[in-house]
C-alpha cells in the first residue's frame, strides 16, 4: 500500500492576507483620471445635474422677480395698493423679497450637496 | 449736528480698524497668511467679512439717497445687490473655489491656458476696481464735509491713507477681522437710529405719511419721478447688471479664496444672503422718513440723507449721538470696501506688472511682500487722482456702471468658462474685448454728456441689457468658429471645477 501523493492538508486558521486581492482603488475615479469614455460620461452627468439645478433656481427667480415690474406696468392699481399700511411695491421690494432669496439659496445648497454626495458615493463605490 | 462727537466717533472707527489690523499682523506670519489668511476662516467669520466688504458707500449712503429722490424704482438697487450673491452662489461659488484661483486673471489663465487672456483680465480688474474705488472716496469726502464742513479732499485722503497702511501692513488676515467687525458696526449704525425713531420716540407725527396721499407719487414704481425715460427697460437693465455683475467684482473672488473648500464657499454665501437681506431693510426707511423730515435734501445732497436724518428728527444729545454713530458706520463702509478693492487690485498689479519688473531692476534683491506693498500704494493713488479731477457723481450711479462693466466681461467668462466645455480661448478673449468696449463706451458717453432723452439715453444710462447679451453671444459665436482653439486641458479643468473634494481624482494642479 502506497500513500497517495496528493497535496498536503492545511488547516485554515485565518484569511490569506499575503495572497493577491482585487484592487481596492475605486475604478470610477480611475476612469475619470484616465479620461476614458466612461469617465467623461460620469463627469458630464455630474455637470449636467448641477447645471439643471442652477437653471431651475435662476428660472424660478426670473419668473418671480421679472414679473414684478411687469405687474406694476400692466396693472397700475398695484402701484398704490395698500398692504398692512404700506404700498405694495414697498412691501414686495423692501421686505418680502429677502426671505424668498434666502429660502432659494437654502434649497439650492441642499440639492447641490445631495448631487455631490450621490456622485461621490457612485464613483467611489465601484 | 455736533462735529466734535462725530469726529470722535469717526476717530474711534479709524483707531479700531488700525488696531484690529495690527492684531492681525501679529498673527499673520508667513506669505500664505499674508495673502489668503491660510484659508482657515470659519464660514460665519467669513460671511460677516464678505458682507462687511460688500456693503459700500453706495449701499450705506447711496441707496437711501436714490430712493429719496427717485422713489420706489430705486428699491431695485438693494434687491439687485442681494440677488447678485444668489446668482454668484448658483453659478460660480463652489467651482470658483475649487478652481484654486486667487484672482480673476489666475482663473482665466489656468482655464484658458493663455497669457493673453490673463493680461486682458488684469486690465479689467484694475479698471473695474478703480471705477468702484472712486465712489468710495467721493462718499468719504461727502461724509466728512457733512459732519465738519471740511472740503471733500480731506475725507477722501483720510480713507486713502488708512486703507493703504492697513492693506500694506496686514494683508488679508487682518482685513478679514476688520471687515467682519465692520459689518456689525454698519448694521448697528443704520438700525439704531431707525429703532429709536420708530420705537422709542413716540411723537404724533405720521412717520409713514410720505408714502400715502396726494404727494405720494414719488413712492410709486415706474412713475418717472427721477425724470427717466423708458422706466420698464431701465428697471430690467439695472436688475440684470446688478444680478450678474456681482460675481465679476474683483474683491468678491479674492474673498472666496479664504473658504477652505467648495462646500464651505456655498454655505458661506447662504449666510451672506441672510446678512445682506437684514442690512437692506433699513436704507429705504431713511428715504421714507427723509421725505417727511428733510424734504430739502431731495433737490440737493440726497446722498447725505442717512447722515442728516438723526439730527433732523431727534432733538439734542440723542440726535447728536445717533448722528455720530451713523457717521462712524459710513466710515466703516468706505474703509472696508476700499480695503477689499485695494487688496484685489494690488494682488493683480503685484503679480502681473510689478514683481517681474522689480526682479529685473533689483537683480532679485527684494522681498515678495514688498512688491505687494508697493502695489497697494499704486492701486490707491490712481483712483485718488481720478477723484480729484472728476466732479460730483451720484454714488450709486458710478457703482452701477462698474457692475455693468463686470456683468459684460467677467460674467460671461466665468459662467461659460465653468459650464461650457466647448468654449475656446479666442472666444474668451473676444467676449472680454467686445463686452468691455461696449460697456466702457456707454460709461464714457454717460460721463461726457448723455444723449438728450428717449431710447439713446435709456440705452446708454443702463447698458447691461444689451452689452451683457452681446458679450455672451460673442463668446459663443467665436468659440463655434474656432473649435481648434479649445484649451487642451478643458476636460481636466472641468474635473477640477466640479468634482467634490471628497472624491480622490487628479485635478491637474499641484495641491497648494
Amino acid at each position: 500500500m502506497s500513500t497517495p501523493e496528493g497535496p498536503r492538508r492545511v488547516r485554515v486558521t485565518s484569511p490569506r492576507t499575503s495572497a493577491a486581492r482585487r484592487p481596492l482603488i475605486p475604478t470610477g475615479t480611475r476612469e475619470i483620471d484616465e479620461q476614458t469614455r466612461l469617465g467623461e460620461v460620469y463627469m458630464q452627468s455630474l455637470i449636467q445635474s448641477q447645471l439643471r439645478l442652477t437653471l431651475a433656481v435662476i428660472g424660478g427667480l426670473l419668473v418671480v422677480l421679472g414679473s414684478i415690474p411687469l405687474l406694476f406696468w400692466l396693472v397700475p392699481a398695484t402701484r398704490t395698493l395698500s398692504v398692512l399700511g404700506l404700498p405694495l411695491p414697498w412691501v414686495l421690494l423692501g421686505i418680502a423679497i429677502y426671505p424668498v432669496v434666502y429660502g432659494a439659496a437654502r434649497i439650492y445648497v441642499r440639492n447641490a450637496e445631495r448631487i455631490e454626495a450621490e456622485f461621490t458615493e457612485f464613483v467611489g463605490r465601484q | 449736528m455736533s462735529p466734535a462727537i462725530s469726529i470722535g466717533a469717526i476717530g474711534l472707527v479709524v483707531v479700531a480698524t488700525i488696531g484690529i489690523g495690527l492684531f492681525g499682523l501679529r498673527i499673520s506670519r508667513t506669505t500664505s497668511d499674508f495673502y489668503v489668511a491660510s484659508r482657515a476662516i470659519s464660514p460665519r467669520w467669513n460671511a460677516s467679512a464678505i458682507s462687511g466688504e460688500y456693503l459700500s458707500a453706495a449701499s450705506f449712503l447711496g441707496v437711501a439717497g436714490l430712493v429719496l429722490v427717485n422713489g420706489a424704482d430705486m428699491l431695485w438697487f438693494s434687491v439687485g445687490y442681494t440677488v447678485g450673491y444668489l446668482m454668484l452662489l448658483v453659478l460660480v461659488a463652489a467651482p470658483l473655489r475649487r478652481s484654486g484661483a486667487y484672482t480673476l486673471p489666475d482663473f482665466a489663465e489656468t482655464r484658458f491656458e493663455s497669457p493673453a487672456v490673463r493680461r486682458i483680465c488684469s486690465g479689467l480688474v484694475v479698471g473695474i476696481g478703480t471705477l468702484y474705488l472712486l465712489p468710495q472716496l467721493h462718499g468719504a469726502g461727502l461724509a466728512v464735509q457733512t459732519v465738519t464742513g471740511a472740503p471733500p479732499q480731506v475725507g477722501a485722503m483720510v480713507v486713502a491713507v488708512i486703507v493703504v497702511i492697513n492693506v500694506a501692513a496686514g494683508g488679508m488676515r487682518s482685513i478679514t477681522f476688520v471687515q467682519a467687525f465692520q459689518y456689525w458696526l454698519k448694521l448697528t449704525a443704520l438700525a439704531a437710529p431707525i429703532f429709536v425713531i420708530l420705537v422709542v420716540w413716540h411723537q404724533p407725527v405720521g412717520l409713514l405719511d410720505s408714502l400715502h396721499g396726494a404727494a405720494a407719487e414719488w413712492a410709486e414704481p415706474l412713475s418717472r419721478a427721477g425724470g427717466r425715460d423708458h422706466p420698464l427697460y431701465a428697471t430690467y437693465s439695472l436688475l440684470l447688471a446688478l444680478c450678474f455683475g456681482t460675481m465679476g467684482l474683483p474683491h468678491v473672488l479674492v474673498r472666496f479664496y479664504t473658504n477652505p473648500d467648495g462646500r464651505a464657499a456655498r454655505r458661506t454665501t447662504v449666510v451672506v444672503l441672510a446678512l445682506l437681506g437684514l442690512f437692506y431693510l433699513f436704507p429705504p426707511m431713511y428715504a421714507v422718513l427723509g421725505r417727511t423730515f428733510a424734504p430739502d435734501l431731495v433737490n440737493s445732497g440726497a446722498d447725505t440723507v442717512v447722515l442728516e436724518l438723526p439730527g433732523r428728527v431727534l432733538p439734542g444729545t440723542a440726535g447728536d449721538l445717533l448722528g455720530a454713530l451713523v457717521a462712524a458706520g459710513a466710515f466703516a463702509a468706505f474703509l472696508s470696501t476700499s480695503s477689499g478693492l485695494t487688496v484685489a487690485i494690488a494682488g493683480v498689479i503685484d503679480q502681473d506688472l510689478l514683481r517681474s519688473r522689480l526682479h529685473q531692476w533689483t537683480g532679485g534683491d527684494y522681498v515678495a511682500v514688498n512688491s505687494f506693498r508697493i502695489a497697494a500704494l499704486i492701486s490707491m493713488i490712481v483712483p485718488y487722482l481720478a477723484f480729484t479731477v472728476t466732479g460730483s457723481l451720484s454714488l450709486a450711479d458710478t457703482v452701477g456702471l462698474a457692475f455693468a462693466l463686470a456683468a459684460s466681461t467677467f460674467c460671461p467668462l466665468l459662467v461659460l468658462g465653468i459650464w461650457w466645455r466647448r468654449m475656446s480661448t479666442t472666444g474668451a478673449a473676444a467676449g472680454l474685448v467686445v463686452g468691455g468696449i461696449a460697456a466702457s463706451a456707454a460709461a464714457l458717453v454717460n460721463v461726457a454728456g448723455a444723449p438728450q432723452g428717449g431710447w439713446p439715453r435709456a440705452l446708454v444710462g443702463q447698458p447691461a441689457a444689451w452689452t451683457m447679451p452681446l458679450a455672451f453671444l460673442t463668446v459663443i459665436v467665436v468659440s463655434k468658429l474656432t473649435p481648434d482653439r479649445i484649451p487642451a486641458g478643458t476636460a481636466r479643468s472641468m474635473v477640477r471645477l466640479h468634482t467634490p473634494e471628497a472624491v480622490d481624482v487628479d485635478r491637474g494642479l499641484p495641491s497648494r
